[in-house]
């Protein structure tokens, strides 16, 4: 079991030496976790804070494991659960829904193309559904926002199939 | 017809937003070098003067503001900028940031000036982390050209800006919660007092301000004719930033002159409702706002007529709905806001906004009672006066409007049970 006293981390060189450019980047300021732990989480192709790596964080900056899990669990952009390589954050505000209820609606026609519900992952680990309480896109609704890039005025069906055939 | 203005506005496009030097050849750092010559009194008197209000919802007079953070005995006094602009339909702060930053850095500089404080945090919502590079240059070549750092001017003034993230958090643009989530803890709003002027980020005075209000003040520093002065109507002198989404032809941010009527933000500047439909409701100042119905179009947008319309400036926004949307649909997308957003520390806001959604629910399937209606109107008002932060104190505030604007919606024929 890791400690935060464990100097051996299950942590490849390289990946170390990643997490060490973002915590240089930040100056080693545990007070900047919430950025840090954003950053370090799209190092992972999973875009998620494995174990390992909050405890070598946690390490790096002389802080406890706690106030790292803590953060992890608190805000909903960190997830200390593996994810899929797209997560698709949902728009589910007021202001997007509204624009989408005559044609279809967006989380229904996600559903349906990724035969997943939401908070689940696709078999090949390719997507994931999360719903989200506001992206700050209201002008563009409906809108998703996938690793950080906002997809606006997906109105039709087939604009939602174009833009998830479109991910590489 | 008012037409819209460009005060707040007026450097929207005029240079480049990675230069300083651009920045500097349209008149930038001007109001700082002009700043730092004046009496920072006379800044907060200049402020008062015209009665700038806090831009993020509470209203707060920032002249007062700024006069009672200068006014805290404490070292090493700070200055936030609460960009993490959460409220629903709000994206008038992104506009600023992204088409003006350095203005915001100027502005920042200066409130560290009049309240005497060393440090600014600017605290951004993470979905708007794409802007994070832009800030941290603008930062960065502030430094090197001598507007932050130490003795700034020459005139033995320091300061220095560090740009802190949110991740996702609602409940973080709440003072005490933003506060805690710069310390690198999870943002859980705490007990007040103590106040977070006298004892805010590690403990020392904090003068936390929106960024639509801190974007004014450099630009009121140079209005030597008088400009925002003149725009207006009564005591809501100036102009300001709104954002309109929902089913309007052309959402977007627009900087209007107080005094606009509401009609004339949604067909002149929103492009009028889709397709002609019918207004079912507007709800002004986000998801913690209040709505009305379509009555309210011919009311002038100023502090004073929304109020006595029944509802608020706020942080600005105005979503429109058509009539495809019920109210009690409405509701619920609102409610399920709140319900995902409570932090769930104190019992009034958790537990509150939880049964709130469970009797809408109810509504929706029809098997509500007048009990349910009346229970969920005390939870309601307990929830207002008993929740730990802002958050719990406003998350109803749409649901008691529209009780008041739409009584017909929660007459239900179930029997008292």
């Amino acid at each position: 079991m890791l400690t935060a006293q464990t100097k051996e981390y299950p942590l490849d060189k390289e990946l170390q030496e990643r997490i060490d450019l973002v915590l240089e980047s930040h100056n080693y300021d545990p007070t900047q976790i919430v950025g840090i732990l954003l950053e370090v989480q799209d190092l992972n192709e999973r875009h998620y804070v494995p174990e390992p790596t909050a405890y070598y964080i946690a390490n790096r900056l002389d802080m406890h494991i706690t106030n790292v899990f803590d953060c992890l669990k608190f805000y909903s952009e960190l997830s200390p659960v593996p994810r899929a390589k797209y997560p698709i954050q949902v728009c589910c505000s007021p202001a997007c829904r509204v624009n989408v209820i005559d044609s279809h609606r967006l989380i229904e026609t996600l559903q349906d193309l990724l035969d997943i519900k939401l908070g689940e992952t696709t078999y090949d680990g390719r997507f994931t559904l999360e719903k989200v309480t506001c992206i700050g896109a209201c002008d563009r609704a409906p809108a998703v926002r996938i690793n950080g890039h906002v997809y606006d005025h997906l109105d039709t069906k087939d604009k939602i199939e174009q833009l998830l055939r479109s991910l590489p | 017809m008012t037409e819209p203005v460009h005060f707040l506005t007026k450097n929207f496009g005029r240079y480049d937003t990675s230069s300083i030097g651009s920045y500097m050849r349209i008149g930038g750092f001007e109001a700082l070098r002009k700043a730092v010559n004046t009496d920072p009194k006379e800044i907060t008197d200049l402020i008062s003067s015209v009665k700038v209000r806090g831009r993020g919802g509470a209203e707060y007079e920032l002249g007062r503001k700024w006069s009672q953070a200068r006014a805290v005995v404490g070292e090493r006094k700070v200055v936030i900028c609460n960009a993490d602009e959460g409220e629903t339909t709000t994206f008038k702060d992104r506009e600023l940031i992204e088409h003006d930053p350095f203005n915001l850095i100027e502005a920042m500089i200066i409130a560290g000036y009049v309240v005497g404080a060393t440090d600014g945090y600017i605290y951004m919502r993470a979905e708007y982390a794409c802007f994070r590079p832009l800030l941290l240059n603008a930062i960065r070549q502030a430094k090197n050209y001598g507007f932050l750092g130490t003795n700034i001017l020459g005139k033995g003034f320091d300061f220095n800006i560090h740009l802190y993230s949110g991740a996702g958090a609602y409940v973080c643009g709440e003072g005490t919660a933003l506060i805690r989530s710069i310390e690198g803890k999870a943002g859980r709003p705490r007990m007040k007092p103590p106040f977070i002027k006298v004892s805010g980020v590690f403990a020392r005075p904090t003068c936390l301000n929106n960024v639509e209000s801190l974007s004014i003040v450099p630009h009121l520093l140079m209005d030597e004719e008088g400009f925002y002065a003149s725009c207006g109507k009564g005591d809501s002198i100036g102009t300001k930033m709104i954002s309109v989404a929902g089913n309007v032809n052309h959402p977007g941010a627009f900087e209007i002159p107080f005094g606009m009527t509401i009609r004339e933000i949604i067909d002149g500047l929103a492009g009028g409702v889709q397709r002609g439909r019918a207004i079912r409701l507007i709800q002004f100042g986000g998801a913690s706002g209040k709505v009305a119905d379509a009555s309210i179009l011919d009311t002038p947008y100023t502090y004073e007529d929304l109020r006595a319309a029944g509802v608020m400036v706020g942080s600005g926004a105005m979503l429109v709905i058509d009539e495809r949307t019920s109210v009690l649909d409405f509701l619920r997308m609102n409610q399920e806001f709140f319900s995902e957003e409570s932090c769930g520390q104190c019992t009034p806001c958790r537990e509150g906004n939880l049964h709130i959604k469970i009797i809408l629910d109810k509504m929706a399937a029809g098997t509500a009672t007048r009990t349910d209606i009346a229970i969920m109107m005390k939870i309601a008002r307990v929830m207002s006066m008993s929740s730990l932060c802002g958050l719990g104190e406003t998350a109803q505030n749409t649901l008691r409007s529209a009780m008041r604007v739409f009584p017909e919606v929660f007459e239900v024929g179930g029997p008292v049970a």
